[in-house]
């Protein structure tokens, strides 16, 4: 109940790339849950790549820039990267705010990423 | 001469954030803006409550007053007040990437994303009285 707008699923492909799928909105409550699942996640697997799946993210404010920038910062700390893919237009206006485009990569793809891991361990 | 208007009070819990924002996007729907406008709106709000939340009433609770008016036809008014601890220096707070917070990943864009998605930004506060927030946008008519 506390955190009904945010929900993430996490997937390791090829032992190094850590794709995170984010479904719901993005703000300074929600930021919370990501944030503790993902350092948790980050900082026992070690990831070379994290990728951040906005594609069924509907709304996110300056909160997430704080979220998405740390877990840059702690990327880059163990020596990894950071990509995010299909932001919206809104979210894409945010992160440009900060300034994201020439610090991340921001990819779109045209393929719905996230229902090919549903179901699958 | 006000067309419309709505007010809403919530206690400062985070929780809140997401029901504010859509409360406030909600109401304006009878303007019917475009979804770039409602997201602007949506945005802006999230921000300002996020700011009373975080920095006005820190780690208590207290209320926050939130007033939305339709001015006319196309311009709206939102106005979010916090009775918090107030900015020490509002120019300062205004400035891009600038934060007190020095533990919870706060970017300091508040302020920023507020002037870029509104038309006008105005901030009154008061050390140890509060901080009152108003955003006016004028939308587009599309007929």
């Amino acid at each position: 109940m506390q955190n009904q707008n945010i929900d993430i699923e996490t997937k390791l492909e090829d032992d190094s790339t850590l794709v995170a799928f984010l479904k719901g909105e993005i703000d300074h409550h929600t930021a919370a849950k990501i944030r503790s699942l993902l350092d948790i996640k980050i900082e026992s697997i070690h990831p070379k790549l994290l990728v951040l799946d906005f594609t069924q993210i509907t709304f996110m404010d300056s909160s997430g820039i704080g979220l998405v920038m740390g877990r840059y910062k702690l990327m880059k700390y163990f020596g990894g990267n950071l990509k995010i893919i299909n932001p919206s237009p809104q979210i894409k206006k945010v992160m440009s705010l900060a300034g994201f485009d020439r610090l991340a990569v921001i990819e779109k793809t045209n393929k719905p990423k996230r229902s090919d891991y549903i179901g699958k361990k | 001469m006000v067309k419309n208007e709505m007010k809403l009070q919530i206690p400062s819990k985070s929780l809140n954030e997401s029901f504010v924002r859509i409360a406030v996007a909600s109401f304006f729907a009878q303007l019917d803006p475009t979804v770039d406008e409602i997201s602007d709106i949506k945005t802006a709000v999230s921000e300002a409550v996020t700011n009373s939340i975080v920095h006005g009433y820190e780690n208590t609770i207290g209320t926050i007053y939130i007033h939305a008016k339709i001015l006319d036809d196309k311009t709206i008014y939102i106005r979010i007040k916090d009775k918090g601890c107030g900015i020490e220096n509002v120019d300062k707070a205004k400035e891009p990437m600038y934060t007190t917070c020095k533990t919870g990943e706060r970017s300091g864009l508040g302020f920023t994303v507020m002037q870029s998605f509104m038309d006008k930004l105005k901030v009154i506060s008061k050390i140890g009285k509060g901080t009152t927030v108003t955003l006016i946008k004028t939308l587009n008519k599309r007929f």
